[in-house]
């Protein structure tokens, strides 16, 4: 953790940036006021119970959902603004997804490849090697040729991790990743990510892995209601919360 | 790590051997079961008819056998036009499927009104329309394209066609989890990349049994084309047995047309039940 301390004082900048941002789903309100600045090379988790707008936050940085006010800004790119290039934006926002979402009908390899390929065009060989390379770091070197209805939910889930990773993202967000998957499957995944993180990729976590997130973040955000209520460090969130909504939640699931 | 480590007991997921597709035999015992119903059916139809035939007469076989290489070409007419119009209808159809799930609504909605037109009207007036309507030929300028009556047929069946190929593809493409366009568009696929690189290869093996069965199912229409004067297996039948004026024949006569359809129809209705089996139990 020291090392990554040292990156994160040398690399500050805020490659995420939330502002006054509201949600809403006709007259049901998802997400009101929600403010949150992520810095390069920082690990945020978001934690909370279930239908607290998480995953819709995640899915507003990169576009996938319109916020209703607000601003959100992602790499210096105004992610709300109408002329936004939403196709530039989701090169530099990597997400994985908790069903994976996997193409089925492309191998292992295939799948990490098409992206660059298709979209960014860049040169197949090159592709291809970086592809092999960033399976091998998800430890995936012996799956190459595998179907993702051959590999198990960690298995594909570290295939679709690689996926966005073969898009030189420079955030990456995590929706719930691990929820799907049992324990065993889980901590691979969870290593994974922790890896990427202590590399200093800038990540953004909606899970619900409490340990993971003490172990690994350098803030956690609860959310309640819609609302973003708690950003001190994670010492201090899991030790003494300040919210008593907060006290109330971490005392079900601690 | 705290979170993965645990010393509680953990079941592992079991997993129980697919259950083998029972019954398999059952169809197959059916399927022989017509085919020798309807050999014996004919074969009883030929005999009576050589039986009664007048004495002095070539009898209902040799009659039948003459006949046969015309009638068979009559019935390779009906396949071909089936083949072209199918191609027509599916190029057709394809496009109006893609438009029915367009988001823009210009281009949606006259796909889902044509489809729900076509799809919803009788094929023979369709047929009719095409066969009155289609001039001779169209001049280009100098060029001159003539519009035989059989190119017109083919358009006219190719109408419904594509309507039931337009609703294939809409249902094959709305079939495919929404997870997967979300991914796509998450890696900065476009639509259009996102549409014929990952979703409709995935959705044409869903797409593929149900357009089996309506490539059947315009095999036998094709007779249709008889109606409008164009000269099929179902005309060249009817002319023979207006040329030999012998009543007892029309039963095998026709059962002969019958048959050859039947076996060409037949094993594309088992083929695509058993993709339809192996594509369900794949999931």
């Amino acid at each position: 953790m020291a090392d990554k301390d040292i990156a994160r004082h040398r690399l500050g900048e805020p490659v995420v940036v939330v502002e006054g941002v509201e949600k809403a789903f006709g007259a049901f309100v998802v997400l009101r006021d929600v403010n949150l600045t992520v810095r390069r090379g920082e690990t945020v988790c978001i934690i909370g119970p279930s239908g607290s707008g998480k995953s819709t936050l995640l899915r507003c940085i990169n576009a996938l959902v319109p916020i209703s006010k607000g601003s959100i800004t992602v790499a210096g790119r105004q992610v709300n603004d109408p002329g936004l290039d939403k196709l530039a934006l989701r090169r530099d926002v990597g997400i994985v997804f908790q069903q994976y979402n996997l193409f089925p009908h492309k191998t292992a390899l295939q799948n990490v490849m098409m992206a660059p390929i298709h979209v960014l065009k860049q040169k197949r060989a090159e592709v291809e090697e970086r592809s092999v390379r960033l399976l091998a770091k998800v430890g995936l070197s012996h799956k190459h040729d595998a179907y993702p209805g051959e590999l198990s939910g960690g298995q594909q889930q570290r295939v679709a991790i690689a996926r966005s990773l073969a898009m030189n993202p420079k955030v990456m967000l995590f929706d719930e990743v691990t929820a799907a998957l049992d324990p065993e499957t889980k901590k691979e995944v969870l290593v994974t990510i922790r890896d990427l993180a202590t590399e200093g990729m800038t990540c953004i976590l909606v899970t619900h892995e409490m340990g993971f997130a003490r172990e690994v973040a350098d803030h956690v955000y609860f959310t309640d209601g819609g609302l973003i209520v708690e950003p001190p460090p994670p010492a201090e969130f899991f030790g003494a919360p300040r919210e008593a909504r907060t006290r109330a939640f971490l005392e079900q699931v601690l | 790590m705290r979170t993965a480590a645990t010393d509680l007991p953990v079941l592992k997921p079991f997993r129980a051997p697919p259950i083998a597709p029972s019954g398999l035999a059952a169809p197959a015992l059916l399927g022989a079961g017509l085919v020798a119903g309807v050999a014996i059916v004919f074969a009883a139809s030929l005999a009576v008819a050589q039986a009664t035939g007048p004495a002095m007469r070539d009898g209902a076989v040799t009659i039948l056998l003459r006949w046969l290489p015309l009638i068979f070409q009559g019935f390779l007419f009906n396949l071909l036009i089936s083949v072209l119009s199918m191609a027509l209808g599916t190029a057709v159809g394809v496009l109006f499927g893609i438009g029915q799930v367009s988001p823009s609504a210009a281009l949606r909605q006259p796909a889902w009104a044509a489809t729900q037109f076509f799809r919803n009207a009788p094929w023979l007036v369709l047929l009719f329309y095409a066969m009155f309507l289609l001039p001779f030929e169209i001049s280009l300028g100098p060029v001159a394209i003539a519009f035989p009556a059989w190119v017109k047929a083919i358009i006219g069946l190719a109408l419904p066609v594509a309507a039931n190929v337009s609703e294939i593809v809409r249902g094959g493409i709305r079939s495919i989890p929404s997870g997967q366009w979300e991914s796509a568009e998450a890696l900065a696929f476009s639509r259009r990349q996102t549409m014929w690189m990952i979703i409709l290869p995935q959705a044409v093996k869903r797409m593929l049994p149900p357009w089996m069965n309506l490539y059947a199912i315009l095999t036998m229409a094709t007779t249709l084309i008889s109606v409008v004067g164009i000269q099929d297996g179902l005309t060249v039948t009817r002319a023979a047995l207006v040329a030999e004026s012998r009543p007892e024949l029309m039963l095998p006569m026709y059962l002969l047309l019958l048959l050859m359809f039947f076996a060409y129809c037949y094993p594309i209705a088992r083929l695509t039940m058993a993709l339809e089996r192996r594509f369900h139990v794949k999931g």
